[in-house]
């Protein structure tokens, strides 16, 4: 059986292609659970005011082994170039790291990125020196400029964050990946397992998601369940699914049966 | 002097540096992110950045997210 090649972003290579939030879970414990389950090395994080009437509160960075996950700060919420930037200043600081995954968003409905403002945002922390995971939409073009802005990734939505409606336009996704030479990675969208496995088959390098998790009714079994069907999508994706075809083509041989002549 | 913190106006005494505040507020540095009037001011330079009048403080630190 051939060797998958390892997935590596910006020289960093990582065992696991599922990449995990760490919000909207039922507890920081169940959190820790779900990591543990899911396999991932690459966990999102997000950066907000600190609740000055509480600052002894457990910290999540409690939960998170900085020997076994690589933090990756968002800047989820911010909708300007500018805000972004500075929530990726503030993450520097805060992680001593440079990377970011990079989202500024259009609009509060959908929750779509701001393309324009996303490569504009991209563009200048590249030249910053940060290593940028952009979130944006399934347009090919979008994903071209933001790889020739220097980005590390790509990642394209499946549908709006948190919606769990699936992989609403494999098509288009299949356009990036045939265009970009940096990791694709799905960002927002999935719901269930099987989701995750479309989204590897395609050939995807990578799968980033939170709310499938945190919010099914049993997340650490939800956790597992992507871990596994993010390795068989992938396995799928490297053997190689047969030609779908219009009619029957049976399995068993059609010669030797004992009714026959 | 009156300064604005994560966006709440305080009070504090003339002199203030960033570092006295954060012990003031009981917060750790090293779970936190200060920025002062947008720009970021990094922990080694905590204890000798002096806040002025009407300065805007953000103490920010790591939340759970996707």
């Amino acid at each position: 059986m051939s060797i998958d090649r390892p997935f590596t972003i910006a020289g960093v290579t990582f065992g696991s292609r599922l990449i995990v939030g760490t919000g909207k879970y039922p507890s920081l414990e169940v959190m820790q659970a779900c990591h543990e389950a899911s396999g991932a090395e690459l966990v999102t994080v997000a950066v907000r005011r600190l609740d000055l009437s509480a600052p002894k509160e457990r910290s999540l960075l409690a939960f998170i082994d900085p020997r076994r996950l690589r933090l990756l700060p968002n800047t989820a919420g911010c909708y300007t170039a500018d805000d972004a930037v500075r929530t990726c200043h503030l993450a520097a600081e805060l992680g001593l790291s440079t990377w970011v995954k990079l989202e500024v968003l259009g609009d509060e409905k959908t929750l779509f990125p701001d393309v324009e403002a996303t490569v504009s945002a991209a563009r200048r922390l590249v030249k910053e020196g940060f290593t940028v995971l952009p979130y944006t939409s399934d347009d090919v073009i979008t994903a071209r400029k933001l790889e020739d802005a220097g980005c590390a990734v790509v990642m394209p939505l499946a549908a709006p964050i948190g919606s769990g409606l699936g992989i609403r336009n494999p098509h288009a996704l299949r356009l990036i990946l045939e265009t970009v030479k940096v990791p694709v990675i799905v960002d927002a969208g999935v719901g269930t397992a099987s989701d995750a496995a479309i989204a590897m088959e395609l050939g995807c390098d990578g799968l980033l998601l939170n709310t499938a998790i945190a919010g099914a009714k049993e997340p650490v079994r939800m956790a597992r369940a992507m871990k596994l069907a993010v390795e068989a999508g992938r396995d799928a994706y490297l053997a190689g699914r047969i030609p779908m075809k219009a009619y029957g083509s049976a399995s068993s041989p059609l010669t030797g049966l004992v009714h026959g002549a | 002097m009156q300064i604005v913190v994560n966006g709440e106006r305080r009070q504090v005494p003339e002199g203030t540096t960033v570092a006295a505040l954060l012990t003031a507020l009981s917060i750790e540095p090293r779970r936190v992110a200060v920025e002062l009037n947008e720009r970021v001011v990094p922990k080694a330079r905590h204890a000798e950045t002096t806040l002025g009048e009407a300065d805007r403080l953000e103490i920010v630190t790591f939340v759970g997210g996707g």
